[in-house]
């Protein structure tokens, strides 16, 4: 099983990108504008990773140290954006911070110019919206690490703040920052949504969205294949990277309870000007959403049941498959040895690296000859999102599978457990929270992503990011706002429905 | 209905059979839109036609053609209608579209003689505004000014590669540098005209590339004579918009009734008000109150369908590089 998956992996990842330059018409020569995108990506991702890194320091620095009312709601707000859908996010901020949104109008007001976030400006602004969350939490997670009798060590030694920076904080900061700025990198790398809506044009424009807009409104296949090939490429120098650097922890479980601290008090203002300002920067975008469609979910057009109805249903046979994927590679590789171990890690990475425009491209070029690709718009959109969420569903799966084969592997052996009551009722019910967990994030991974459909996409099927896109584009954003809610609250109740039913048994294997 | 055809697309390849004919255009968003002559040109047709027109909006009119080169000969469409002479001869060289022989007195400026396209409307490109706002009068003064602008981009949409095909008309070699010049003044770029005009009308922009007609729109349809086009002293770049039939459509003689109908006084008569362009057959009736006048001919540019297609590439390069800075 583990091996049918491999190949279906490899055959999703590297036979696509073949088929893009051998289907197609060869590679073409990129032009100075393809050139500018591919600096641009490069640019942008290191300066989000970079920004998004750097002042989750203080912020998470901050919440490790304070305990005040409502910070278990924060650490848990930190996990949303995750599986926000991007285009709601942008939505949201453009609300905030576009030219007809709150600070400009107030900037209008006190008799400053308005503020334009088109291009670069908007692209890092949703990278950072997105990503300061994700690497808030990575850092948590290392000072999460540290035992408390170093702080307290340390504290009663009346250390310097550069004694305790060079003692505690130096050694937590180079053993997560390396992958986390490497992760978000590669995430901003492979951005497509956050470019196609607040991109401006050619001067935000990733490499992603070039391949995009080489097949679906240039239709040279050449440049397309080129393109392709360069994202391919330089995912995989990013995953190589990733390789030699131990990536960070995506679970979040275990923030609950941090060490009391006693530096706690000396901090104090600091600290609260990081936690309320990031609070805000993540709240404010949401709530912008919430206050403006709440009110217009009644007036949205009927088509919007349809593609609630398509987005699900994409959502649960993404989340079917990715499943699938993730326990037959961790079945597979748990019981095995160090190589083993390394390559299912490298399969993670690989999802990672690969680009879903570039799988897209791929598969209809490969469909073409046969069949109109556009009528397997939906099962190829719900394999790629399967795909993208592989990778986070394996860091959750891997562990349990294998922590389950360590303890319980020999007395199987020992007692000649039949395969049925092995898998139901010792395997599946020690999986079944991470499991749950697993499925409710590529559910909603699946639910908001825009990226293969809009290539597939044609005027009569529509998901409810693309509804949203297409309201946004036609400038219904009183309506946008609208699916923007409505899709919010279908993810969250996927997530939810999901990751309860993980829990809901966990007690009781 | 659209559960069927969701699962149709979930699982199987399925054609919809029906007694009537179906006749399907592909034609741009703003065509079909509710307040678009899309409905009231279904309703005219589908009286006389006995069959069920489908008009589907796919983006805006450059989008079109690249969609058609995607479905290449498998199209549904019979009918394409909203291309331009700026991608008539790219449209050409896909060899999906047949010979038609549509006859009309058209009273498009500099006549017309296409063997695989028709003319229904025409305008001529110019920057919309609130008329408060102290016109540019050339793209050089616009591109020194501080006004924020929305445009089209030129892969996707008809205005957005008619904006290029302008500056290049006006200014020749120096197309570059006034782009270059003008970035600093571009808001953003939108895939088709609704969405530029859309954040125009939401006060995102000062100016949006449109029509010297849109502001008539706002005069007869709204009664508020609020907004103004820039008159630039180098002329206003003219679009001709044109539909075609797919050689291998499956309805003939119903694309060819329908093209014959897309000059007739029915159809034409609809257009002014609607799609908010000049008719090209002038209606019986004439044009409304309030429509603006035509240019004199030295105030109007246009490139020939073949000189378009020459210098599109090379264009859209400049435009693209002077854009990424």
């Amino acid at each position: 099983m583990g091996g049918a998956v491999l190949a279906a992996l490899l055959l999703f990842s590297i036979g696509t990108a073949v088929a893009v330059t051998t289907q197609g018409q060869g590679l073409g020569a990129l032009g100075a504008a393809d050139w500018s995108a591919i600096r641009f990506s490069l640019w942008q991702a290191c300066l989000s990773a970079g920004l998004s890194v750097t002042i989750a320091i203080p912020v998470a620095r901050a919440l490790a140290r304070q305990s005040f009312v409502g910070r278990q709601a924060l650490i848990t707000l930190l996990g949303a954006p995750f599986i926000l859908p991007v285009i709601v996010g942008v939505l949201g901020l453009l609300a905030v911070f576009g030219r007809a949104g709150w600070i400009s109008d107030a900037l209008t007001w006190a008799g400053f110019a308005k503020l334009s976030i088109y291009g670069a400006p908007g692209v890092i602004l949703a990278h950072v919206f997105f990503n300061l969350p994700l690497a808030t939490r990575f850092l948590l997670q290392g000072w999460a690490a540290v035992p408390s009798e170093r702080f307290k060590v340390v504290h009663s030694l009346a250390a310097s703040p550069w004694a305790y920076f060079r003692l505690i904080e130096w050694p937590l900061l180079k053993s997560v920052v390396p992958g986390a700025f490497l992760l978000i990198f590669l995430l901003c790398l492979t951005s497509f949504a956050v470019a196609l809506a607040v991109g401006g044009g050619p001067r935000g424009t990733t490499i992603e969205l070039a391949i995009y807009q080489a097949f679906r409104l240039d239709f040279d296949l050449g440049r397309a294949a080129s393109l392709a090939l360069v994202q391919f490429s330089l995912c995989g120098a990013v995953a190589v990277m990733a390789f030699l650097v131990p990536l960070p922890q995506t679970d979040g479980l275990g923030l609950g309870q941090l060490p009391q601290r006693l530096d706690a008090y000396g901090h104090r203002s600091v600290d609260f000007i990081w936690i309320a300002s990031s609070a805000v920067f993540l709240i404010l975008p949401l709530g912008a959403i919430l206050t403006r469609g709440l009110g217009h979910i009644a007036s949205l057009p009927h088509q919007v049941i349809a593609a609630s109805i398509t987005s699900v249903l994409i959502a649960l046979t993404s989340t079917v498959v990715c499943i699938s994927m993730a326990l037959g590679l961790s079945f597979a590789f748990a019981r095995r040895g160090r190589v083993a171990r390394n390559l299912a890690e490298g399969v993670g990475i690989l999802g990672l690296a690969t680009s879903p425009l570039v799988v897209g491209t791929g598969l209809f070029l490969l469909i073409f000859p046969f069949a109109h690709p556009m009528t397997f718009a939906l099962p190829i959109t719900a394999s790629v999102n399967a795909m993208m969420a592989l990778p986070f569903a394996l860091r959750v799966l891997m562990p349990a599978v294998r922590e389950t084969y360590a303890d319980y592997l020999i007395l199987r052996n020992s007692l000649n457990v039949t395969r049925w009551v092995w898998l139901h009722r010792i395997l599946l019910p020690r999986l079944r929270r991470p499991l749950g967990f697993a499925a409710g994030l590529a559910a909603a991974l699946s639910m908001g992503d825009l990226g293969v459909i809009a290539l597939f996409a044609d005027p009569d099927l529509q998901t409810l990011p693309l509804m949203l896109y297409r309201l946004m584009g036609a400038y219904r954003m009183d309506q946008a706002a609208a699916v923007a809610v409505v899709l919010v609250a279908q993810s969250l109740a996927l997530f939810w429905m999901f990751d309860r039913g993980g829990r809901g048994y966990a007690g009781s294997p | 209905m659209r559960t069927t055809s969701l699962f149709a697309g979930l699982f199987l390849a399925t054609t919809a059979m029906a007694d009537t004919p179906v006749l399907t255009v592909y034609t741009y968003d703003s065509f079909v839109s509710d307040w678009g002559p899309g409905p009231a040109i279904e309703a005219a047709f589908e009286a006389s036609c006995g069959c069920d027109l489908q008009m589907i909006g796919a983006g805006d009119g450059a989008a079109l053609l690249a969609r058609l080169k995607l479905e290449g000969s498998r199209t549904d469409a019979d009918i394409i209608l909203g291309l331009d002479t700026n991608i008539t001869v790219a449209a050409a060289e896909t060899g999906l579209f047949a010979p038609i022989s549509v006859t009309a007195n058209y009273t498009v400026p500099g006549g017309w003689a296409d063997p695989l396209f028709a003319p229904f409307d025409w305008g001529y490109f110019a920057f919309v505004k609130n008329a408060e706002i102290e016109s540019p009068t050339n793209f050089r003064a616009l591109a020194d000014s501080d006004l924020k602008i929305v445009i089209q981009d030129p892969r996707s949409s008809t205005p957005g590669l008619g904006l290029l095909m302008w500056v290049k008309a006006a200014y020749g070699n120096d197309a570059a540098q006034i782009w270059a010049d003008l970035n600093d003044n571009i808001v953003t770029v939108t895939a088709g005209w609704s969405e530029a005009y859309g954040m125009f009308l939401e006060g995102e922009a000062d100016m949006v590339l449109s029509y010297t007609t849109s502001p008539a729109y706002h005069l007869i349809a709204e009664g508020d004579a609020s907004k103004s086009y820039a008159v630039f002293d180098e002329g206003h770049y003219m679009q001709i918009e044109v539909a075609g039939k797919l050689a291998n459509t499956d309805q003939t003689a119903l694309a060819d009734q329908f093209l014959q109908f897309m000059v007739s006084d029915a159809f034409q008569s609809i257009i002014p008000t609607t799609n908010w362009m000049f008719p090209a057959v002038t209606p019986v009736a004439g044009l409304p109150d309030g429509f603006p006048n035509t240019l004199n001919a030295a105030q109007s540019l246009i490139f020939s369908p073949t000189e378009a297609a020459a210098l599109r590439n090379a264009a859209l390069a400049e435009w693209q590089t002077a854009l990424s800075q």
